[in-house]
């Protein structure tokens, strides 16, 4: 039976609390509740209060907590809420957890895991994409799976890593996206993109709930005679800059695609590392599709407008062929 | 053990030694963090001494992940040591971590060391109470109605006892009223605290008023105690020659452990 994207993440959890005894959770409404999106449903009836913990509304102890955890040899994995409430805990996470190893040989081998994304009509609070506010953290490793496949295999992979992962889940994509996934047990390597697609006239840039958008647009296009490859980048820090280079290497055209905001963008960070390195093999300049610079609107035509759509990436991308 | 900022006192007491401390301070590699931090920004898991970060208060909810490490690992009689000072206790991170571990009855000894300033900030702009453990999880009553909400509203003194049974096990507050006797740091002249102040506080100084009374009952004569004065000041200095002989980073480690691999 297909696994569900939100069920795939279920079962890497589980099966890691199944493997380590020192794997614990902790977040609001994740134990009695099971998790405002139902992700942790049965983990207290399986594996108990003391490591499902039910929190005060209190993110910054949340993420503390966790750090203290680690620090004394546990592997915690916090749950935000929503991806927008991990302010609250920032400072414990690109002050204290990010800097541990550097400043004092400390590791803190934890998780945060935090349901971001737009397009489920959730409003300014409840739909931002905040991964680049921990790109720019030395120390942390940032991790966006688009598929059921991946989101289980990394987040096991993420428990498993000695440094503190922010692991975001696209929460458009939880109950949207299924597959069948392998009965023997797996992991993804964190830091490793995946072309899901080949293709010869331009490449596709992209992770999360867009690489969808990314492989249908990369469908109509077949249709039309150009061949477009998709790049998946899955984890965003660190960043697999060769597998990103290698493609346009061989398509000499880039088309960089996030759901996050414009400016300082992850397309920011591609794009100059694509010029670095692959320049003289570029046909034409480097692209862009993203959301614009505002806060994600609430009512449906507004936030349709704002986020990224096939259609948005068909007009770029047919541009780009042409040029 | 999670030290307040700048507690050279717990560290040194703890087991680091003095000559790493002076190396730390001056960037060496002898110093605990190999020149990647300053002062009192260190750590050593093998001491069990958690590494503050500059943000007051924020070790206070990593304490309660300690404590919690502590019961999940089944420590019997083992405590997290969460120190801080006034001024921290007016930050978020003091109020979710004292309330997080409080609920959850884990074994955080809390000490403040209240000593009445934070930099030049006085007390009475740092909060609206007497005293810190005025703000700590201590009035327990059901608010039903408003007449006696507003009569239970005065705070008991939280009554602190020795509990070892993890079920009975929770976290206590001990509130250290002291005084800061220089400024903020080496460039802070203290220019705004009130010379009273320092003049009351002197003679309440708990070292001098010891080795005052040890000369006045005799159980130490003058002599002794510049000796021992004497062998301080020389194990000192020879910690300050060993750190200014510690090397400097090689710049070459600039990029190293940022991750476990690179």
């Amino acid at each position: 039976m297909p696994t569900t994207y939100l069920e795939a993440i279920r079962e890497g959890l589980w099966e890691e609390m199944e493997r380590d005894p020192d794997v614990f959770l902790l977040g609001e409404d994740i134990g009695v509740y099971g998790g405002a999106f139902k992700v942790t449903d049965g983990f207290l009836e399986r594996f108990g209060e003391k490591r499902v913990v039910d929190t005060p509304i209190s993110e910054g102890a949340i993420v503390g907590a966790a750090i203290g955890a680690s620090l004394m040899g546990l592997r915690a994995v916090a749950e935000m809420q929503f991806a927008d409430f991990i302010t609250c805990g920032f400072d414990q996470i690109v002050n204290f957890a990010a800097k541990c190893r550097y400043r004092w040989n400390a590791p803190v081998p934890m998780v945060i895991r935090a349901p971001s994304g737009g397009g489920i009509h959730g409003g300014p609070f409840h739909s931002q994409n905040p991964e680049m506010w921990f790109v720019k953290t030395p120390g942390l490793k940032v991790v966006c799976p688009a598929t059921a496949y991946d989101a289980k295999g990394l987040i096991k992979a993420s428990i498993r890593d000695n440094d503190p992962v922010i692991f975001f889940e696209h929460k458009g994509l939880y109950r949207k996206i299924k597959e069948d996934l392998p009965t023997e047990e797996y992991t993804v390597p964190i830091g490793k993109a995946k072309i899901v697609r080949e293709g010869r006239h331009l490449s596709i840039i992209t992770y999360g709930a867009m690489v969808w958008t990314a492989l249908e647009a990369a469908e109509t296009l077949a249709a039309e005679g150009i061949s477009v490859e998709v790049v998946d980048l899955r984890t965003l820090l660190p960043l697999d800059r060769d597998t990103v280079c290698e493609s346009v290497r061989k398509t000499s055209k880039a088309l960089l695609l996030h759901e996050d905001t414009r400016t300082a963008g992850m397309a920011g960070e591609l794009a100059i590392t694509i010029t670095e390195t692959v320049f003289e093999y570029l046909d034409g300049p480097i692209v862009r599709v993203t959301a614009p610079d505002t806060p994600v609107p609430f009512s449906t035509p507004l936030e349709e407008a704002f986020l990224p759509n096939v259609a948005k990436v068909l007009e770029k991308a047919r541009w780009l062929h042409r040029y | 053990m999670l030290p307040c900022h700048r507690d050279m006192a717990v560290l040194f007491i703890r087991g680091v030694p003095l000559n790493r401390i002076f190396a730390q301070y001056m960037g060496r590699t002898g110093g605990l963090t190999r020149g990647r931090d300053g002062n009192m920004h260190m750590g050593d898991l093998n001491l069990n001494i958690i590494s503050i970060i500059s943000a007051l208060a924020a070790t206070v909810p990593v304490a309660t992940g300690c404590a919690m490490a502590l019961r999940y690992k089944g420590k019997q009689g083992a405590a997290a040591f969460s120190y801080f000072g006034d001024g921290a206790t007016s930050r978020g991170d003091w109020h979710e971590g004292v309330n997080f571990a409080t609920v959850q009855k884990l074994p955080v000894l809390y000490v403040c060391n209240n000593n009445q300033y934070a930099y030049s900030t006085p007390l009475h702009l740092q909060m609206a109470c007497e005293h810190v453990a005025d703000k700590g999880p201590v009035v327990r009553h059901a608010c039903r109605d408003c007449r006696r909400q507003r009569r239970a509203g005065r705070p008991r003194r939280h009554r602190p006892r020795a509990r070892t049974h993890p079920r009975r096990q929770r976290s206590l507050h001990a509130e250290c009223k002291t005084f800061r006797m220089t400024g903020h740091s080496a460039h802070d002249g203290a220019h705004y605290v009130p010379k009273e102040l320092f003049e009351k506080w002197e003679k309440l100084d708990p070292i001098t008023r010891l080795q005052a009374r040890m000369l006045e009952e005799g159980w130490a004569a003058q002599a002794e105690l510049d000796q021992t004065r004497a062998a301080i000041v020389a194990e000192v200095d020879e910690a300050v020659a060993w750190a200014e002989n510690s090397p400097w980073p090689d710049p070459a480690t600039l990029l190293d452990d940022v991750y476990e691999t690179q």
